[in-house]
């Protein structure tokens, strides 16, 4: 069967089925949904950091133009927590609900909700309301702040990794460093708003929400509000991206669904910018130890990584940065260690490569610090220290193919070309700088439902629960029903993002194509046998036949006799609008293997010191993710992965003011994220494109998260080739650069 | 936003008159106003729309200068044949600024009156005494990075003026014309906006009610060179960190004539004269410009996290003077 998956349409370079949607306008977002009677709600957020709602004044607001209601925790209905199960799918990472007390967590909480008939007098009135705090005293605004005030943090034993005698072997290790990283806050910022759009009917809730999960929405929204899940239903055919903010359901969604069953007409609350900085997730700033020790012929001799984050008073989220630490190299006694402390912040959640992005950052800065001590090329100590064995789950690779991802890309950037000393490399008035880092990223997969319908009119109709989060799962789905079926992919229609749908998996974590793919085939492929079964049968074009014994291919059935008919006249000839498959595939098979991603990424960075300007002029990245899907979606979510790591490396940072604990550049303007000006002129993707099949029968492993891994490792590097300069904290600012 | 009413003037006296009684707004691209209004940090309960009102043309003067329209918008003055030519500074300033969508909506008049990007102002909360006379500056010990001075700062207001435009007019040297109850008066564009001193709240020369109507060029100073240079994070869509707009004549290699102006380190856009005199007869070279850097940064007081910003604007005037004298 993989044979005749290769030979057609996998892996071919398709632009996206829903693209003229979007380009057109056609494709409608959560908040683009304008139902009738519809009144819009608005947020008041909490002004202090930490502390208690004394008083909530809304005899102003309340006799305001249009406004219907106005909620607050004196004023909001009894709702139910969900019990926040990834292995239920009702995870939320933000577990305390909306209103459910006086007490203020964090800055931009939601402390009250205006609904008016209209989003501006709904916002016009939400300035109206007064509330008074009791503001706590010193806020914990910063991880440097938490870890100031002398509370231990609180060690995740789920997440460490420890084999050997690291500490040991450390201390007698012949080269040793012992350096400690820092990140900042990240904020997702998706382009597309938060927001949601909510209808009850008879009992039952309708739910737009701008989701990367509506499955998950769906289960958490049915546990808030008491429901058998079927009595929920979760819309979100389109996202305009998400980073992972959009995963869980954040208090916002729970809040629109609950205001308008109190106000009995549909709600819409979309979550302004700056609330999406407080209310709806981010990136945890974290704080990573790193020691490597290594023997004169550079293979490592010990490696700890220990890190802590912070996360909010109400929920604990651990950021893993050792999650690609405990495997990524060859070292028998090795620790990685997470922790978390609290801070005056929402909640935490997964961004873009969770654990990794961050850790990576500090693990390949780290191999770099080393090989520059050990007098060799960073890239042949990480060869020195190659393997393919997990040795955190003592298992082999299912597929690794680092080492040529290491040769293609050298040979690609030019990486032979480069001399080793400090800034020694120059064009005009800038010093350019060279520098690499590997990448990697774990392979899941999930369990999935689809259905597939082959109709007679000559197209083919597929389903699923998934998303399509703008990295081309609708393309895909359509390319898998074409490869098993022959038909085109343009006669080939496919849902996505809706809880009625059969069950599908959050996209996040890579895992939606290997997820996906196996379920879309295999319902593809049963929806063939009822076609078999349909044609044999009586008045059937093969009728007498044995389904077992026609074949198809290229959208005809035949038999062994060289009879061949369309399966469109099969259909036709029994008066049959379709036959229809439904199948469900499991999760990835344990125990034989680990299912990783591999890379590398080679960045070129221009050091302008006359003007302290740095850019990134250049970038090689050569990834390993099984087979490739489709090129162009591929090579795309590559591409926007290294800007999201440019970013990453040199710009982005949520700052707040540790006096007030209040969020200071929580606007699209001041949080810098990399502009078209800031991509480099040159960014070269190789995609190497080995199946892996024993992940799943279409060898893919997933491809949306191991481009930002290893990206700010590989700038900072380039930097330190460049200006001689170790930065350690990102973002890399330029005054970092500037002294002497 | 607040409800507030609207009224379409269809001339600068109708525009002036409805200004006048409550606490009103001019809006012309609306782009700093809106925006302010959104957050609720500008609350006015009147706005007059200026778009109707007669001033989008850019005249050349016969003594040379040239008087543009307050509604011109950024992008046709960047754009303008005569700007390009005589005036190379004000367009590349023009262009480093904001985004095309916002060049294509912002107004030379409204440019002039672009408030700050301080956090502290814009976040409706925290003490500021630009937005809450005599609460405080938060600026000061908080976040200062990136849109604070260096320069023209005092005990109640450290931020940075935000406008790339206005850098390249005080180096080209303009007159404001302004309209109100009192009729039509000019104001020496470097007098138009105010240090904070004591007043922070108190941004600029306009009296009550009065309306920008035009910025009048003064005529180009001849054979002049220039340069705009923007330092800034990322390479695009970011207010300064530290710019510089210079003007230089030369003869033979000996400057005859240069004038300086720097925007994201002084609290208005700041024109460095003393640094200019310094340049006049020196050779066009590295020492001459390094020189006058430093003498532009005279006096300089860094805050807890902007002090680069003096290493950085120096930079950025010595690299605008190499790059005008080498063109």
């Amino acid at each position: 069967m993989t044979d005749k998956i290769q030979a057609k349409i996998i892996g071919a370079s398709k632009p996206r089925i829903d693209g003229p949607q979007k380009l057109s306008g056609q494709a409608m977002y959560a908040a683009d949904h304008h139902l009738p009677n519809m009144a819009y709600a608005y947020g008041v957020f909490s002004t202090v950091a930490s502390g208690t709602i004394d008083d909530i004044d809304v005899a102003q607001a309340k006799q305001m133009a249009g406004v219907i209601d106005i909620f607050h925790h004196d004023h909001f209905p009894d709702l139910y927590r969900t019990p926040s199960s990834f292995a239920q799918e009702n995870k939320v990472d933000e577990t305390r609900l909306p209103f459910e007390d006086n007490r203020v967590y964090y800055p931009g909480q939601f402390v009250a909700l205006v609904v008016a008939d209209t989003f501006a007098n709904a916002r016009a009135a939400a300035y109206a309301v007064k509330v008074k705090y009791s503001a706590d005293a010193e806020p914990v605004a910063t991880l440097s702040q938490a870890l100031a005030r002398g509370d231990e943090p609180k060690t995740d034993d789920s997440s460490g990794h420890s084999r050997g005698n690291p500490d040991t072997a450390f201390d007698s290790s012949s080269n040793q460093i012992d350096v400690t990283y820092i990140t900042p806050m990240e904020t997702h910022n998706p382009m597309e708003m938060h927001a949601s759009t909510a209808s009850w009917e008879n009992g039952d809730l309708v739910l737009y929400e701008a989701s990367q999960g509506v499955i998950f929405a769906r289960n958490v929204m049915s546990k808030v509000f008491g429901l058998p899940p079927e009595r929920v239903e979760v819309r979100s055919p389109f996202i305009g991206s998400g980073f992972g903010s959009k995963l869980w359901i954040w208090p916002h969604a729970i809040a629109a669904a609950a205001a308008s069953r109190e106000v009995g007409r549909p709600v819409q609350l979309m979550v302004p910018r700056h609330a999406m900085f407080t209310t709806t997730g981010h990136r945890p700033p974290t704080r990573q130890q790193i020691r490597i020790g290594a023997d004169d012929n550079g293979k490592l001799t010990a490696l700890t990584h220990d890190s802590v984050n912070t996360t909010s008073m109400t929920d604990n989220y651990v950021e893993t940065t050792g999650s690609c630490t405990k495997s990524l190299y060859d070292c028998a006694d090795l620790r990685v260690s997470h922790a978390t402390i609290g801070a005056h912040h929402g909640t935490p959640t997964s961004m873009r490569a969770p654990g990794a992005a961050p850790g990576l950052f500090a693990l390949e800065s780290a191999m770099d610090e080393m090989a520059e001590k050990l007098n060799m090329d960073p890239l042949e100590f990480r060869k020195a220290n190659y393997t393919e064995r997990d040795q955190s789950m003592d298992l082999p690779f299912s597929s690794i193919h680092l080492m040529e991802a290491f040769d293609r890309g050298a040979e690609k950037f030019g990486w032979s070309k480069r001399n080793p000393a400090v800034g020694s490399m120059r064009d005009g008035d800038e010093v350019i700088g060279w520098g690499m880092a590997a990448c990697n990223w774990e392979a899941l997969k999930m369990n999935c439902d689809a259905r597939v319908s082959l109709r007679a009119d000559g197209t083919a109709f597929a389903s699923c629960a998934t998303q399509d989060i703008g990295t081309g799962t609708y393309t895909i789905v359509a390319q898998a029903v074409s490869s098993i079926t022959g038909i085109p992919i343009d006669k080939i229609e496919v849902e996505l993002g809706d809880s009625s749908y059969p069950s599908g998996p959050v996209s996040g974590g890579s895992w939606a194509t290997a997820t996906t793919l196996p379920a879309i085939a295999g319902a593809t492929r049963k929806a063939v046998d009822a076609l078999k079964t349909y044609a044999v049968g009586d008045g059937g074009a093969f009728a007498g036949a044995k389904a077992d014994d026609l074949s198809f291919d290229d959208g005809k059935l035949a038999d062994s006799n060289g009879k061949s008919v369309a399966y469109t006249d099969v259909l036709k000839q029994l008066k049959l609008a379709n036959a229809d498959g439904e199948a469900h595939t499991p999760g990835a098979p344990q125990g034989e293997y680990s299912f990783r991603s591999f890379g590398a990424h080679f960045v070129e960075v221009r050091w302008d010191a006359g003007i302290s300007r740095l850019r990134v002029s250049r970038v090689v990245s050569a990834i390993d993710v099984g087979q490739i899907i489709n090129e162009k979606t591929s090579a795309n979510q590559v591409e926007g992965a290294i800007a999201m790591g440019i970013g990453m490396a040199l710009f982005e940072a949520t700052d707040y003011d540790e006096r007030s604990g209040l969020p200071i550049n929580n606007n699209y303007a001041e949080y810098l994220v990399p502009v078209h000006a800031d991509q480099p002129d040159d960014v070269d993707v190789i995609l190497l494109d080995h199946p892996d099949y024993e992940f799943n029968e279409f060898g893919a492993r997933g491809i949306g998260e191991i481009g930002v891994t290893g990206m700010a490792a590989a700038v900072a590097n380039a930097v330190h080739h460049a200006t001689g300069k170790r930065i350690r904290e990102l973002p890399i600012r330029l005054e970092d650069l500037m002294s002497a | 936003m607040r409800n507030f009413a609207y009224q379409r003037a269809d001339s600068v006296d109708t525009a002036v008159s409805a200004h006048a009684g409550q606490p009103s707004s001019f809006i012309a691209g609306g782009t700093t106003l809106l925006d302010l209004v959104k957050l609720d940090v500008m609350q006015p309960e009147r706005i007059v729309d200026v778009n109707d009102l007669p001033l989008y043309d850019i005249e050349e003067l016969d003594d040379g200068r040239l008087k543009i329209g307050a509604m011109v918008t950024n992008t046709d003055l960047a754009y303008h044949e005569r700007v390009k030519s005589d005036y190379a500074v004000l367009s590349e300033a023009l262009l480093s600024g904001a985004s095309t969508q916002l060049r294509n909506k912002a107004t030379t008049g409204g440019n002039v009156m672009q408030r700050v990007r301080c956090a502290y102002f814009r976040d409706g909360v925290s003490p500021c005494n630009k937005r809450e006379p005599g609460t405080g500056c938060s600026a000061i010990g908080g976040d200062n990075r990136s849109v604070h001075a260096v320069l023209g700062t005092s005990e109640q207001c450290i931020a940075s003026h935000p406008s790339d435009m206005c850098v390249a007019m005080a180096a080209i040297g303009a007159t404001v014309t302004v309209n109100g109850p009192n009729g039509e008066r000019e104001i020496d564009f470097l007098d138009f906006h105010l240090l904070p001193g004591d007043t922070p709240e108190k941004e600029h020369a306009l009296e009550a009610d009065e309306l920008i109507t035009h910025v009048t060029l003064d005529a180009p100073v001849k054979g002049n060179k220039s340069h705009y240079l923007k330092l800034r994070d990322r390479a695009s869509y970011q207010f300064a960190l530290a710019s510089a707009g210079v003007i230089v004549a030369t003869e033979g290699e000996t400057i005859r004539e240069a004038r300086i102006a720097m925007g994201g380190v002084g609290t208005k856009p700041w024109r460095a004269r003393k640094a200019e005199q310094a340049l006049v007869g020196q050779p066009a070279n590295e020492a001459s410009f390094k020189k006058a850097a430093e003498i532009a940064f005279e006096g300089a007081t860094p805050y807890e996290h902007n002090a680069f910003k003096i290493p950085l604007g120096q930079q950025a005037v010595v690299r605008s003077l190499r790059n005008a004298t080498s063109a």
